[in-house]
């Protein structure tokens, strides 16, 4: 049976809960606010439960002692924030190409550059998703409150371990910093590693483009060979043929893309009737759901989509959404990231407003999108 | 469109393997090498090959089985030496090697981790791993294989390259310092440093096992002979080579400041620093794990 046991916990500690809780056993990381109280917890107590804590001398290391720990057999956790997580893109692009599970958390702050490192922002929604090189996919995840980070993280860890691939967890300094109860499951199942039954189970390779191929635990006799270049189903690099690599570019990306019915989550409220709708995402969902009630109390009718899952993708409830609403408003911790995906989704059937705000720590408060979806609406 | 019924790469090298029979004295070695890759992508006279014949009969010496051998490389020429060896192989990005090596080395410390790169990719791109992995002590056998010169990429200016040398992005010679690399692990906090060249086989050979004995950070400076290198700077190949022969002094307890390869000099070779006494990074992080457990 699981029990589930109460803490008082902010986003940040709640993330480093999940992933113990998960069964992460090796923390990698480099000190950057504001995500640095993951690594504080994971420091203290992964050692105590027998796992591996390791400060790296830049971010750079920290994403490739995480892969390296993650073909060693470990379940590995690294976290950072914006600066950081533009020095592990190539190490990501590596892990997608040699799929290796792994689970990264941004907490996202204001830059670019250095900018703001203690305020919150949501601007690197587009860099978790397009942030390497080349035709690359990784999932990304956004929780909006500490309970939900614990759950996130746990989704992200089955996840990466089932489909061998890194996974994004995108949280923001709010989420981070804010303290709340939250309830933590004594114990969850994260699915076990394959190894190759036989040698015809090759490590890079596999018949159903939905299913990752078995995994060769190292120092048993595998003789695996991993290598960031093109490569065959054995790992054998091919760095002239265009069949080689269109094949494996394909499969990697089919293997999270036609998983998407399990990988993609939202939240809806309100959406049946709404003449006002909101699309968003992390801690500005909290504003949204705030001002939709409030804008409901006064009588029009608001309703709002909000993303668990950042990517992969499915537009169909923003389509919805936009079905019945006069207009659409993606309210944003940035100059507008997210509302690209609205007009990717609506077109011109509804009217879509960018409301983007970001610096200092100011966040979008209710009272704004009221005063917003009022005016908007002539009401 | 006929390229389209081109082989693969893939099959070419398999079809071309067939025509590869190692000599009989290789025989001890052949079950460590995938044969069916050959031959290497190195160029004729590259020093990369006796070099992995060297490292293959350490692995045979070291009665430590194959598969508790790994090894990391980075990327460039020497880059390839892991996809060479039939043992667990990682071919990284461009200057992580000793990370990647390192995340192993914690995840699986029962291991004997290797980590078998060029110049270009420990020293340059990747120096600062380079740098904190010997202070920490970590148990990674470290072999840099020192051509003095970036020679897949062209031939560009090295962190290696010697004083005046040319290169492609050091065409009236090079105006850099190069590092002393002895010195440089051992003020690191490196447990074993040593340097020897591709022709040095035997001294090369006990080095390594040596590498694989002590539990802290290697590091083995590999002289070796590139083409690109002798062409770059007008020397016969024939010439370099003979020049890593003639030009070498064996002196085991050089003082490290005198190990700096400069033009006109001899090359001094030798195990240089040889220290047990440092506890290596992956047992102390067990221990402690142990202490906080109870065990």
């Amino acid at each position: 049976m699981i029990n589930l046991r109460r803490a008082f916990l902010t986003g940040n500690e709640a993330i480093a809960e999940g992933a113990l809780v998960a069964g992460c056993n090796f923390y990698v990381g480099y000190p950057i606010t504001p995500s640095s109280e993951i690594m504080h917890y994971m420091a203290r107590e992964l050692p105590k439960r027998g796992g591996v804590f390791f400060q790296a001398e830049d971010e750079i290391a920290t994403i490739n002692i995480a892969i390296g720990a993650s073909w060693g057999g470990a379940r590995v956790m690294t976290a950072t924030s914006g600066p950081g997580f533009s020095l592990m893109q190539e190490g990501i692009g590596y892990a997608i190409m040699t799929e290796t599970p792994l689970v990264i958390v941004n907490v996202m702050r204001v830059g670019p550059a250095t900018g703001q490192a203690t305020k919150s922002a949501q601007g690197d929604l587009m860099q978790a998703r397009w942030g390497r090189h080349g035709d690359q996919v990784a999932p990304v995840l956004a929780p909006e409150s500490p309970q939900e980070c614990i759950e996130l993280v746990i989704k992200a860890f089955a996840i990466s371990e089932e489909l061998r691939v890194p996974v994004i967890v995108l949280i923001d300094e709010f989420i981070a910093h804010m303290r709340e109860v939250v309830e933590i499951p004594s114990e969850v199942r994260i699915p076990i590693r394959r190894r190759p039954k036989d040698p015809s189970e090759t490590p890079f390779g596999s018949p159903d483009p939905r299913v990752a191929p078995p995994m060769p635990p190292l120092g048993e006799g595998y003789y695996v060979l991993v290598t960031g270049s093109t490569h065959n189903e054995l790992g054998y690099r091919d760095t002239r043929s265009f069949e080689t690599h269109f094949k494996l570019a394909k499969r990697l990306w089919n293997k999270v893309w036609l998983n998407i019915d399990k990988l993609f989550e939202y939240e809806a409220w309100g959406i049946e009737d709404s003449e006002i709708g909101f699309v968003t995402f992390g801690s500005t969902s909290r504003s949204v759901r705030r001002a939709c009630k409030l804008l409901r109390s006064k009588g029009i009718k608001a309703g709002y989509v909000r993303l668990k899952t950042l990517w992969p993708l499915k537009l169909d409830p923003i389509v919805e959404l936009s079905e019945k609403s006069r207009a659409v408003i993606v309210p944003e911790l940035s100059l507008g990231q997210l509302v690209l995906d609205v007009e990717r989704g609506i077109g011109d059937s509804a009217k879509i407003i960018s409301y983007g705000k970001v610096g200092g720590g100011e966040p979008i408060y209710p009272s704004e999108l009221v005063k917003l979806a009022s005016k908007v609406l002539g009401k | 469109m006929e390229f389209l019924n081109t082989k693969t790469y893939e099959e070419e090298s398999i079809a071309m393997s067939k025509r590869v029979e190692l000599p009989p004295i290789y025989k001890d070695i052949e079950p460590l090498l995938r044969t069916e890759r050959f031959p290497t992508i190195w160029c004729p006279a590259c020093g990369l090959g006796l070099l992995l014949k060297t490292f293959a009969k350490a692995i045979v010496k070291s009665e430590i089985p194959p598969e508790k051998h790994v090894v990391v490389s980075g990327i460039g020429c020497a880059g390839r030496i892991a996809g060479y060896l039939r043992i667990d192989g990682y071919h990284v990005t461009h200057g992580r090697a000793i990370p990647f090596a390192t995340g192993i080395k914690l995840a699986k410390p029962e291991l004997e981790v290797s980590v078998i790169s060029g110049d270009g990719d420990i020293l340059s791109i990747g120096g600062n791993h380079f740098i904190h992995a010997a202070r920490r002590n970590i148990d990674l056998n470290v072999i840099i294989i020192n051509n003095f010169i970036y020679g897949m990429t062209g031939g560009q200016l090295g962190s290696t390259t010697p004083k005046g040398a040319k290169t492609m992005t050091s065409p009236y010679g090079n105006l850099e310092e190069p590092f002393n690399v002895p010195l440089l692990a051992y003020a690191c906090g490196a447990s074993f440093v040593a340097r020897w060249t591709v022709f040095h086989d035997t001294q090369l050979l006990n080095a390594i096992l040596k590498a694989f004995e002590i539990k802290g950070f290697s590091v083995i400076e590999v002289l070796s002979p590139c083409t690109i290198f002798a062409e770059r700077n007008n020397l016969k190949m024939l010439e370099l080579i003979k020049m890593l022969r003639t030009r070498t002094r064996v002196k085991h307890d050089a003082p490290l400041e005198e190990l700096m390869i400069e033009p006109d000099k001899p090359i001094i070779l030798g195990n240089f620093i040889e220290r047990r006494e440092k506890p290596s990074f992956e047992r102390s992080t067990l221990d402690i794990i142990k202490k906080l457990r109870g065990e």
